[in-house]
């Protein structure tokens, strides 16, 4: 049941437990107290709404920062990471497999304010070997939703 | 001297094919589309686009220049994915050379399959409320479609005892289609076992439509032909155009015994020749790798399906439980108002668009066609334009029915 529930809220969060109960046919308490269960436990970390921020005319600039981190005997990834993700201006933080550990997304009003931030907070922190800083410059899909829709529903409107 | 009078195509024109009726949602689409803003309930199609690895597999074919004919059967691979699906899917044992033929859409197969078994005057029986083109193609090969009558109180199934009254001498075919377009009803195996007993009983061929056997939401679909001695007298038809989100490929198919299959690729080789080969290499990846996006469609129709019956109950219409196709089809007297008052008013205060049920026959008189076809956001909008409607119309006839 939760892994259903789980799956209708990523793809709408706005779905009210009411409809979710009807959806799946479930009695409404039990769906009702699986969600607030799952906000406790953390398994429901909250509920965004994605949005098209170009179009609503406000400057977004973004950027992808791949970090190196100088391997420490008592320093783990955990702790840079901690460093890096307390920063309000960083919006994500992976620990990666390959050519580099930390891949950081970093958002600001512009880019004077992203390059700031990276050369003046992220390069000199204490372990951190290297960066590179890659400037998102369109996006396409995110979070399995297309930002320009070439695929809308382009159906008649009645049909036999 | 020959007098000339003014060219009058309407003297041209054969009288069968002036006799057709012109679709009832034709008719209503007129008025749609010129409404703006509508959300359109009205849709016999699915809202999802086909996967995408099934366009990339068409893709590839032209790419590598499949564009030229193929057998008149189809492709023999995609003949054999046929055979082997309906095998694994209904239990069911097709030989993909001698019993199975590629037909452009469930629709085609429909024509092969009256044409072939229909002589004039012979009777085809045809529950309704039913898919607009069984009654006009029958007719179109001079046969007499006997319309029989369905009802709410048995959710829309049709049972064996009914049907019989309506058997005459000429009585040849029951055309079945289930799960149905327009009411989502699906017959159970009690049902189906009844009326294959009336078939042998009275030497009736069946016409099973049974393009939406994927979308059921109570258990695995149940063909027609797979009921014990049903499969020699059954034309099974059907296509990828539901199940796979495939509409506009044009691609169905029919299965039946050798000598009807013979006979029907007769038609079909001199009136189609194919069907596209595009569209059977992308049919061909839908078979092999596309079974997976059929489960993931029919779990969200089926989340869709309990909401809007849920919503419409709430409303204070009666609504069974469809447990089949992409539709559901509430009763709207309790309005006051006729299905097509009901729809055109909706449409036109609302903007919402749904299929006035007599457009699928005399039974369906009194429900409304609802796709759930539509995504949640759209779907809910409706809803919640058609609660506003429906509590503005009782409101009204309790009104009047105190005046
Ligand atoms: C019951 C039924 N049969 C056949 C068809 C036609 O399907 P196809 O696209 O395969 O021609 C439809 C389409 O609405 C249908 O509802």
């Amino acid at each position: 049941m939760r892994s259903k529930i789980l799956r209708l809220l990523e793809s709408n969060s706005r779905l009210s437990s009411k409809e979710i109960a009807v959806m799946l046919g479930l009695p409404h308490d039990q769906v009702a107290q699986e969600i607030s269960r799952m906000e406790q436990e953390r398994i429901i970390l909250g509920y965004s709404t994605l949005i098209n921020w170009e179009k609503a005319g406000e400057e977004q600039v973004a950027a992808l920062i791949d970090v190196k981190v100088t391997p420490q005997q008592d320093v783990g990834f955990d702790e840079v990471a901690a460093r890096i993700y307390r920063y309000p201006e960083v919006k994500s933080v992976f620990l990666m497999s390959g050519g580099y550990d930390l891949s950081v997304l970093v958002q600001g009003n512009n880019l004077k304010e992203v390059a700031d931030f990276v050369a003046r907070k992220l390069a000199t922190l204490e372990h951190v070997q290297s960066t590179v800083t890659h400037f998102i410059l369109k996006r396409y899909k995110q979070d399995g939703i297309l930002f320009d829709d070439q695929e809308a529903d382009r159906r008649q409107v009645v049909q036999p | 001297m020959t007098v000339t009078g003014r060219f009058d195509p309407q003297k041209y024109i054969s009288p069968v094919v002036k006799g057709l009726k012109p679709s009832g949602i034709r008719r209503f689409f007129e008025l749609v589309a010129n409404t703006q803003g509508v959300i359109s309930l009205g849709v016999g199609e699915p809202d999802f686009v086909t996967p995408w690895h099934i366009r990339a597999a068409c893709v590839e074919s032209l790419e590598k220049g499949y564009t030229m004919y193929s057998s008149n059967y189809g492709t023999p691979e995609l003949r054999r994915a046929i055979a082997d699906y309906l095998e694994e899917r209904f239990g069911l044992s097709y030989h993909p050379e001698k019993e199975i033929l590629v037909t452009i859409g469930a629709s085609e197969a429909v024509d092969l399959a009256l044409r072939t078994i229909l002589c004039q005057g012979d009777e085809a029986l045809i529950p309704e409320p039913c898919y607009v083109s069984y009654q006009p193609v029958t007719q179109l090969c001079g046969g007499v479609p006997v319309m029989v009558p369905t009802s709410r109180t048995r959710d829309f199934t049709v049972s064996a005892a009914e049907l019989e009254k309506y058997i005459t001498p000429r009585t040849k075919a029951l055309i079945l289609c289930y799960p149905n377009n327009p009411t989502g009803a699906v017959l159970g195996r009690e049902d189906m076992l009844a009326l294959a007993r009336l078939a042998e009983q009275y030497n009736l061929l069946v016409v099973a439509d049974e393009i939406y056997a994927e979308l059921r939401y109570d258990g695995p679909p149940v063909s027609f032909a797979s009921l014990p001695g049903m499969q020699e007298r059954t034309i099974l038809i059907s296509g990828f155009s539901k199940a796979f989100a495939m509409t506009g490929w044009r691609i169905g198919y029919v299965a039946a015994h050798p000598e009807f299959l013979a006979a029907m690729v007769k038609i079909h080789q001199y009136t189609i020749l194919c069907a596209p080969i595009m569209s059977q290499m992308a049919a061909l990846e839908a078979l092999r790798n596309g079974r997976s996006d059929v489960a993931r469609m029919v779990e969200q129709y089926d989340q869709r399906r309990r909401l809007v019956v849920s919503r419409l109950r709430e409303m204070g219409l009666d609504c069974f439980e469809p447990r089949g196709a992409f539709y559901v089809f509430p009763s709207i007297t309790a309005t006051g108002l006729t299905s097509e008052e009901f729809a055109s008013r909706l449409l036109q205060e609302e903007r919402v668009a749904v299929v006035p049920g007599g457009a699928f026959g005399p039974s369906g008189e009194g429900f409304i066609r609802c796709s759930y076809a539509a995504s949640l956001q759209e779907l809910t909008e409706a809803l919640n334009r058609m609660e506003r409607f429906v509590a503005r119309r009782m409101k009204y006839s309790k009104a009047v029915a105190h005046a």
